[in-house]
């Protein structure tokens, strides 16, 4: 079962959210990550669902997806010609003897520290799956107490410029 | 021009083109249909209950080609067209339903008759609208008859709330459409349609499936131009029942569960399956595996998302029907295609002649079979629509009837809805006042919308129901039979209860009983001669079967009942086979 990542761009209107979603729950999708906002046209939104399944059901949703009346366009972006990012929100437990380390952590993957309490720092990470996934393992060993992510965003690559 | 919104909503309806609502009041739909009230144009039919009101504006949509539009009113007015808006959606007939709705400062308060119909209807409507904005009242209501009546057609539902229908507004029809998400494929992709002429002028055993696409497009000149042309046999599905007429020599009859075997055998030996406005429906199909397995396939259908569905497809063209067939016929007659059938269509008159539909005979027991033959018989000479209920009347009516003429079939397809026939015989009836209008029911189904027999004696619509009553859910009594031991768990009815000819007189209607076969073409003679609506209770012999039936999820040469014979393999004549493999 493949991992795809479908860039949906909709009607900016109250309501398509749900209908984008429960279409896939009605044909038994369960969807692993969603990501919305307003695109450059205000009057638009792009939707980036990131789905598992086989080619077949994925082709036949998508299909679905385009005979609704607010679906614009749907892009199945794959893995070489997209670049995808998604951010995070960790905090983490950070007592004052330990949280150098977290911080030198945070540093290594060119991350921020957002916050910084008495017992937690608060680190915002983006980038891609497996550089999240990493810094992820990492910090599990600190005690992670909270987590909140936006969901992957992502957009099909520019052509390459140069002589044909 | 100003005026309110209940007043825009009738104006709107006039310029979409609209003659004809079925709608129910209640509290806040009345600022709509105080303004219907004054419309000179839009005939207002009241039926008893809103499922009836959906299911006529179903089987006038059925016989007319164009929506009608439903009225009701918020919260049960609104949940009890669910079925009916379904219904419409499963067979993809166009209809647009007004639902009144609480008033915008109170939804989403639990409001005395509020219910998210918007959110209960998004799975079962083509596209649906919640009106906060007065001013955009008539732009969508352009939008939702231009939704509901192109493409694939489909339902689509505008709830309306009562402070929108009650503001003042500018009313302007809009000129066109704007939908940047919507744009159907008319047009069939020319390489393919070559492509697909060459396979077709190529092939020795062709089969035409036609369905409900056929009909929704117009295109039954055109189907029977192509089958004519290059002598193609053509099944029809239940939807599809009037695409082809089904008295030409070439019409086979309907494929699938309950279809004559001489018709799955066709499918199962063709060579090429051309697949016009069908859905590989799992009724039809049986088991997908052995379907057509000999066969490429061209699938011609406007909704992209039914090509490949279910069964690979060799060559799909995404389209309207009558655009691709007409585009397919004049490429053959630009090569000077010839047919190549002959002896193909030996070999299927042959199976014809030899696996015919069949049932006993009886001098003292009505049987259901017959009494469709006898509606038939006595039919043949007048322009006659022909609906159904849902069950093994159903399927005797699709068996036994010969339709020829487009749109005079009115039949619930992909949803199954029982209670159907009656109120869509009625919408039909309302579209085509010169036609009778027979409704073949069984005792269950015709129980579940009977309440709709008033509207009939009101409006004056003398539609006919003939009642096969065979006093059980026959269909469900017949799977018990068969597949669970014969233990009739909650299917028995009775054949007295109610008794039909008093509940028609309870209406106004005229009654007969029959039970005996001779008094049968006097009875239905009298009903249909009758100037008003009329019910024929036929007490029918209990326990009969619908055969031949292939088992659910059997391969659809195997069938159970009818003439021995079959699966295809063990059956084949050889030498006329050999004659069309060579």
């Amino acid at each position: 079962m493949a991992q795809h990542t479908l860039s949906v761009l909709v009607e900016n209107k109250p309501g398509v959210l749900t209908r984008v979603t429960s279409l896939f729950a009605r044909r038994g999708f369960n969807i692993d990550s969603l990501a919305v906002g307003v695109t450059e046209d205000p009057t638009l939104s792009r939707i980036t669902i990131v789905v598992g399944g086989d080619d077949t059901p994925i082709e036949q949703v998508t299909k679905q997806l385009h005979k609704l009346i607010n679906v614009i366009k749907i892009q199945d972006l794959d893995a070489g010609s997209m670049v995808d990012r998604e951010l995070v929100l960790f905090k983490v437990s950070a007592p004052p003897d330990r949280r150098h380390e977290i911080i030198e952590i945070a540093n290594v993957f060119r991350t921020k520290i957002v916050d910084v309490g008495k017992n937690s720092v608060t680190i915002e990470a983006t980038g891609a799956a497996d550089k999240l996934e990493a810094m992820e393992d990492l910090l599990r060993a600190y005690g992670i107490k909270e987590l909140a992510r936006t969901g992957k965003i992502a957009l099909s690559r520019g052509l390459r410029e140069g002589p044909a | 021009m100003r005026m309110i919104g209940g007043k825009a909503l009738v104006q709107a309806l006039e310029d979409a083109g609209v003659d004809v609502v079925f709608g129910y009041p209640g509290g806040v739909a009345l600022p709509i249909f105080d303004a219907l009230y004054d419309s000179t144009s839009v005939r207002s039919i009241l039926p008893r209950h809103e499922q009836g009101a959906t299911h006529m504006a179903d089987g006038y949509a059925r016989v007319m080609g164009r929506p009608a539009a439903v009225i009701v009113t918020s919260g049960p007015g609104a949940t009890n067209t669910v079925t009916g808006i379904a219904n419409a959606y499963m067979d993809s007939i166009p209809m647009v339903v007004f639902s009144a709705q609480v008033a915008t400062p109170v939804i989403g308060t639990d409001a005395f008759q509020e219910s998210d119909i918007t959110g209960i209807t998004v799975p079962i409507t083509k596209h649906n609208y919640l009106v906060k904005d007065p001013a955009e009242l008539p732009e969508v209501i352009a939008e939702a008859f231009h939704i509901a009546s192109t493409g694939r057609p489909g339902p689509v539902l505008v709830d309306v709330p009562a402070d929108v229908s009650k503001a003042e507004i500018t009313y302007k029809w809009p000129a066109a459409v704007n939908l940047p998400g919507y744009k159907p494929t008319y047009r069939g992709h020319a390489r393919q349609i070559k492509q697909a002429a060459q396979m077709i002028a190529k092939a020795r055993k062709p089969l035409l499936y036609a369905g409900g696409g056929v009909l929704a497009s117009g295109a039954w000149a055109e189907l029977k131009e192509l089958a004519e042309l290059m002598q193609i046999p053509v099944a029809a599905t239940l939807m599809g029942k009037g695409a082809f007429p089904e008295d030409h020599h070439l019409f086979l009859g309907m494929p699938g569960m309950h279809g004559p075997k001489f018709v799955n055998y066709a499918l199962t030996e063709t060579d090429l399956l051309i697949a016009v406005g069908v859905r590989f429906d799992d009724r039809v199909t049986g088991k997908l595996s052995s379907f057509a397995s000999r066969a490429k396939v061209i699938h011609i259908d406007i909704d992209p998302a039914e090509i490949g569905k279910n069964k690979p497809v060799d060559v799909p063209i995404v389209g309207d029907a009558k655009l691709v067939l007409a585009a397919i016929v004049s490429e053959l007659r630009k090569t000077a295609s010839e047919p190549r059938t002959e002896a193909w269509m030996r070999v299927v008159d042959d199976w014809r002649a030899r696996y015919p539909l069949h049932y006993q005979h009886s001098g003292d027991i009505v049987m259901p079979q017959f009494v469709v033959e006898r509606v038939r018989e006595l039919t043949k000479d007048r322009p006659t629509v022909i609906a159904t209920e849902v069950g093994q009347n159903q399927m005797w009516s699709c068996q036994y009837t010969r339709i020829r003429e487009p749109r005079t079939w009115v039949s619930s397809g992909g949803l199954g809805t029982m209670g159907f026939g009656l109120p869509a015989a009625i919408g039909a009836q309302v579209g085509r006042p010169e036609h009778l209008v027979v409704d073949i029911a069984g005792d269950g189904s015709i129980q579940m919308n009977s309440q709709e027999m008033a509207t009939a004696s009101i409006e004056k619509l003398p539609v006919k129901v003939v009642v096969l009553n065979n006093g059980f859910l026959g269909m469900v009594r017949q799977w018990q039979e068969l597949f669970y031991e014969h233990r009739y768990a909650s299917s028995v009815l009775a054949q007295d209860c109610p008794d039909f000819v008093k509940l028609g007189e309870a209406y106004g209607w005229h009654g007969e009983r029959v039970t005996c076969p001779d008094d049968l073409d006097g009875a239905l003679g009298r009903a249909f001669d009758h100037d008003g609506p009329a019910i024929v209770d036929c007490r029918v012999s209990g326990e009969e079967n619908v055969y031949p039936m292939v088992a659910p999820g059997g391969s659809i040469d195997e069938m159970l009942g009818g003439i021995p014979g079959g699966p295809v393999s063990e059956m084949l004549d050889g030498e006329l086979l050999t004659e069309v493999w060579e």
